[in-house]
């Protein structure tokens, strides 16, 4: 594994060795000592031309955790917010001599342009590009799922709303099957993307039916700009038919949690008390979030000798 | 670990050093040995280096065990993520690393492996211990040393010292992990 | 100056010598029967057509000389077997007066490459509120009697009928870039699964169709002709089909890139396949080809669209939308039309030279291959391929989206009222 750019490219088995791989990690962070010497010497730049603190900060902790150098880039306070390309962003980060590049852009398919384009010679890591993907949300959801439910095969998980702009409920709904679970959409129709019937998943306008013993549920965020869309008439109407409340998540099963990919509309898409409430997972999101992207970090890393013609035999010794 | 350069199928004479029997008399040999150097298990923790360090590791302790009548805290160590060589051999999935209820601070901490071989491993295997716990001392069990150090190490308890050239292989096969227990040496003269 | 073509084969049938003389077709007779001209041109195996028009090109200048200038792209044009282009009027500034209009012209008389009709702007500046000054362009030395807003959608229904029904004046036409700007807002490939997939904001088709169905429908109503720039998708062709069948005067075009390329390139996330209008279904593409085969889709014009590299080599949001085609254009067609039987070469000759020519009245060129006929025709050897290579391209700008790709036929000589543009593939 090179590149992280998509769920879709993740197999059964990439997805479950990083998720895996995780896992061991995270009981690093019980530990005394939470730093592991494993990319010293190497760089990890984070380049953030869409500004997203959470996701930057849990990048860099990652990176730190296993002795990275990490040099970030963000939207404000570089070339970068003052319209430097891509491109001219990608040469000086290769010329800084980046091992990895970690990239949030606005546009759908930048960190597929970067990994292809010729323009960098790193490994690229997706951490959000526009409407598409943002693959290592998706696999710490998984992650935090996991934790909760075990195995995900045959669990049933909900998706619900902007689907149609949300690059978590892309990830996700990929990913998710992916690891055998059965995910449904949920969303106004104004909020699904044409050609969401080819999509691995149910899909259902009717929130209740399908909250109905769902072993997770998981509420997108309705970003401000809908509101005035005309994607749905009101946030009164919105919250009513597709928010959760604490009658509706009574409906799903007893050991159920509740996922959110933060920051929250209390009120809107999720009302306060669930949002703090039991079932919650939330909180966790975030610490495994540290996890998660420590282990692509590694996995992305430490695939590059191998894929650029190897230094070793391609037979490499087994331990027998 | 046992891993070895060479990749399979280019073998040639296959040589059995050690059987079942032998392994067994490894087993109970060290034990002794290690209740001898450290007077006793008081303070004693046994930590397995993943993957055939481990079940060897627990063999140790559940002799030792017989022995004292006691039981022996026994762990498990991944050190994949101290390796110095990621960039040679890419990414390997982890195996659990189990400290023992009690920690690593202030006890013997025996590192048990089924090979010594560069040296390599036990060096991140003591990277490893450093970041969890400070212990007043370690010792290394070997099942077999076959030489060739690249490093200033060198094993406490040794089961057989096997002169072997670089061109061989060992490979160790454990019940627990293999179905069956033995010591090949692949390829070269053995 | 005489040129003799020997054994040259019009429309792909039997061998003649054709004299080239003053302008006009001087005889054609048996090979080998003409006496020598002062250019003999061995054309044994080649095809000889009527020079190719293409109803839309972008050549850039003024503005952005940066990516095309009247000269390098209809060098290109000749190159491709052009001998007119129409030259889209979204240049900077506009093509919305006399002035620019005239002076794009006379760029092209000086370049001499091929003949060069500005097509004038609608309303002013693009802008879809205030019509340009059509008549004065049309009476200008341009005689301009295409108008388009292309790149942009004269959207607004009362503008449009205005426009329609003001060129009835000078026997004028208006080519209509089919977009409904509300339905493609930040638009960026086709709508379907894929653009669910990819994440990028999809363009329906039914934006282009509404628009074609509410201007055909104007244009019956006004009692005027409306021409359809680069028709894209299968509703598309159904819509021009009906119209056609109600007897309305509408025609329309299809981009060689259309007849052969679908959206699954927008995979790549490589701008060097964004266009406008999106690059449709395989469906979409066998629906364009249907339509140019039974003629509900008049001509095939290239929407030439030259951009500089740094606005090509960037994210897929960032990259502009547009295409080269010049060069490629005849070659696809016969790739998509021609080899696949769909079109003989009298109907090459009939989409890509008569019609455009017609559709923008020009009165020398798509003209028959007989004698007294205006000389503007083009060579070209139907057995040849050849690999595109965008450094080899005459365009100043490189994004072609066929870099690589094996193409059949080549363009051996084009010749504009008979003068050699072209010999032997070169410049001549
Ligand atoms: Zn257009």
């Amino acid at each position: 594994m090179r590149h992280l750019l998509s769920t879709t490219d993740l197999t059964r088995e990439d997805a479950l060795l990083i998720l895996d791989t995780a896992a061991e990690l995270a009981r690093v962070t019980d530990r005394a000592v939470k730093k592991l010497p494993t990319l010293r010497g190497r760089t990890v730049v984070n380049l953030f031309f869409e500004d997203s603190t959470r996701t930057r900060i849990s990048f860099e902790a990652a990176a730190k955790r296993l002795s990275a150098d990490v040099i970030t880039f963000s939207a404000k306070g570089s070339s970068v917010s003052k319209g430097e390309s891509l491109k001219d962003t990608a040469l000086t980060l290769e010329a800084m001599g980046a091992d990895a590049v970690v990239v949030r852009h606005q546009a759908s398919g930048a960190p597929y342009r970067l990994a292809h384009s010729g323009w960098v010679g790193c490994s690229v890591v997706n951490a959000g590009d526009g409407t598409h993907e943002h693959p290592t949300q998706a696999l710490l959801d998984a992650f935090t799922l996991r934790e909760h439910l075990g195995d995900l095969q045959g669990r049933r998980i909900v998706i619900v709303g902007d689907v149609l702009h949300s690059r978590v409920a892309r990830s996700n709904a990929h990913l998710l099957s992916t690891l055998g679970a059965c995910v449904t959409l949920v969303a106004p129709p104004t909020l699904l993307p044409v050609g969401v019937e080819t999509w691995p998943c149910a899909v259902s306008y009717d929130l209740d039916e399908a909250l109905e013993g769902a072993d997770a549920v998981m509420m997108l965020r309705v970003q401000n700009e809908r509101m005035n869309a005309a994607f749905f008439p009101s946030t009164h109407e919105y919250s009513r038919r597709y928010g959760l409340d604490t009658r509706r998540a009574a409906l799903l099963s007893d050991d159920a949690v509740v996922l959110h990919p933060g920051p929250m509309n209390r009120g809107m898409e999720i009302s306060a008390d669930v949002a703090d409430g039991a079932r919650s997972v939330i909180v966790e999101q975030v610490t495994n979030g540290v996890s998660v992207r420590m282990a692509v970090l590694y996995l992305v890393l430490g695939a590059r000798a191998e894929d650029q013609g190897g230094l070793l035999p391609a037979a490499e010794a087994v331990p027998a | 670990m046992t891993s070895s350069p060479e990749p399979e199928g280019s073998q040639g004479p296959v040589a059995r050093v050690l059987d079942a029997a032998d392994i067994s008399r490894v087993v109970g040999r060290i034990s002794h040995e290690i209740l001898e150097r450290t007077n006793g298990p008081a303070d004693v923790v046994l930590l397995g280096i993943q993957t055939r360090g481990v079940p060897f590791a627990r063999r140790i302790a559940v002799r030792m065990g017989e022995i004292e009548g006691a039981e022996i805290p026994v762990g498990s160590l991944d050190i994949t993520m101290y390796r110095d060589d990621i960039r040679l051999r890419g990414p390997r999935p982890l195996e659990p690393t189990e400290i023992p209820a009690g920690g690593l601070d202030d006890r013997i901490v025996v590192l048990v492996d089924d090979v010594l071989y560069s040296g390599r491993t036990v060096r991140a295997a003591l990277d490893a211990i450093s970041d969890v716990g400070r212990p007043r001392a370690v010792q290394l069990a070997v099942l077999v040393d076959r030489g060739h150090r690249e490093l200033p190490i060198r094993a406490d308890y040794v089961g057989k010292n096997l002169p072997t050239s670089l061109a061989q292989s060992v490979r160790v096969h454990l019940s627990e992990t293999d179905d069956v227990d033995e010591v090949l040496v692949l390829g070269g003269g053995a | 100056m005489s040129v003799v073509l020997r054994s040259a084969r019009p429309y792909g049938e039997e061998p003649v010598d054709v004299a080239l003389e003053n302008g006009v077709i001087a005889a054609i007779a048996a090979p080998g029967t003409l006496p020598a001209g002062d250019l003999e041109v061995d054309a044994a195996g080649l095809v000889l057509l009527p020079g190719l028009v293409d109803l839309h090109t972008h050549l850039r200048e003024p503005g952005r000389e940066d990516a095309e200038t009247i000269e390098t792209g209809t060098r290109a044009a000749a190159l491709g077997g052009f001998t007119a282009v129409h030259a889209m009027a979204n240049t900077q500034p506009v093509a919305d007066t006399a002035g620019v209009v005239e002076m794009v012209w006379r760029r092209g008389v000086e370049a001499g490459h091929c003949d060069v009709h500005p097509v004038g702007a609608v309303t002013v500046g693009l802008g879809g509120e205030h019509l340009a000054e059509l008549g004065a362009m049309a009476d200008s030395a341009a005689r301009v009697r295409v108008f388009s807003d292309d790149g942009v959608c004269v959207s607004d229904p009362v503008i449009m009928r205005r426009a329609l029904e003001y060129v009835k004046a000078f026997d004028g036409v208006i080519a209509q870039h089919a977009q409904e700007p509300r339905l493609t807002q930040g638009a960026q490939m086709n709508e379907g699964a894929l653009s669910g997939l990819l994440g990028l904001a999809g363009w329906p088709a039914v934006a282009e169709e509404a628009i074609i169905a509410r201007d055909v429908l104007l244009a019956a109503h006004v009692g005027s002709r409306v021409h359809i720039c680069h028709l894209s998708t299968a509703g598309s062709v159904d819509i021009v089909r009906y119209a056609k069948a109600r007897g309305i005067d509408v025609t329309a075009e299809v981009t060689p890139h259309h007849l052969i390329l679908t959206e699954d390139l927008a995979a790549t996330y490589d701008p060097v396949f964004k266009v406008n209008p999106p690059l449709r279904t395989e469906a979409d593409v066998m629906a364009v080809r249907e339509g140019l085969e039974d003629g509900t889709i008049d001509a095939v014009a290239t929407d030439h669209a030259p951009h500089a590299h740094e606005d090509k080599d960037c994210e897929w949001a960032a990259g502009a939308f547009g295409m080269l085609g010049l060069q490629t254009a005849l070659s696809i067609v016969v790739d998509t039309m021609v080899r696949t039987g769909r079109l003989d070469w009298r109907d090459v000759a009939d989409r890509m030279s008569v019609r455009p020519a017609r559709i923008g009245r020009l009165g020398d060129q798509g003209r028959p291959i007989a004698v007294g006929e205006s000389a503007s025709l083009v060579l070209l050897d139907p057995a040849a391929s050849w690999t595109v290579d965008p450094t080899a391209l005459a365009s100043r700008s490189r994004n072609t989206p066929f870099a690589g790709r094996e193409l059949p036929a080549r363009v051996v000589a084009t010749f504009l009222r008979g003068r050699p543009t072209v010999l032997d593939g070169a410049l001549a």
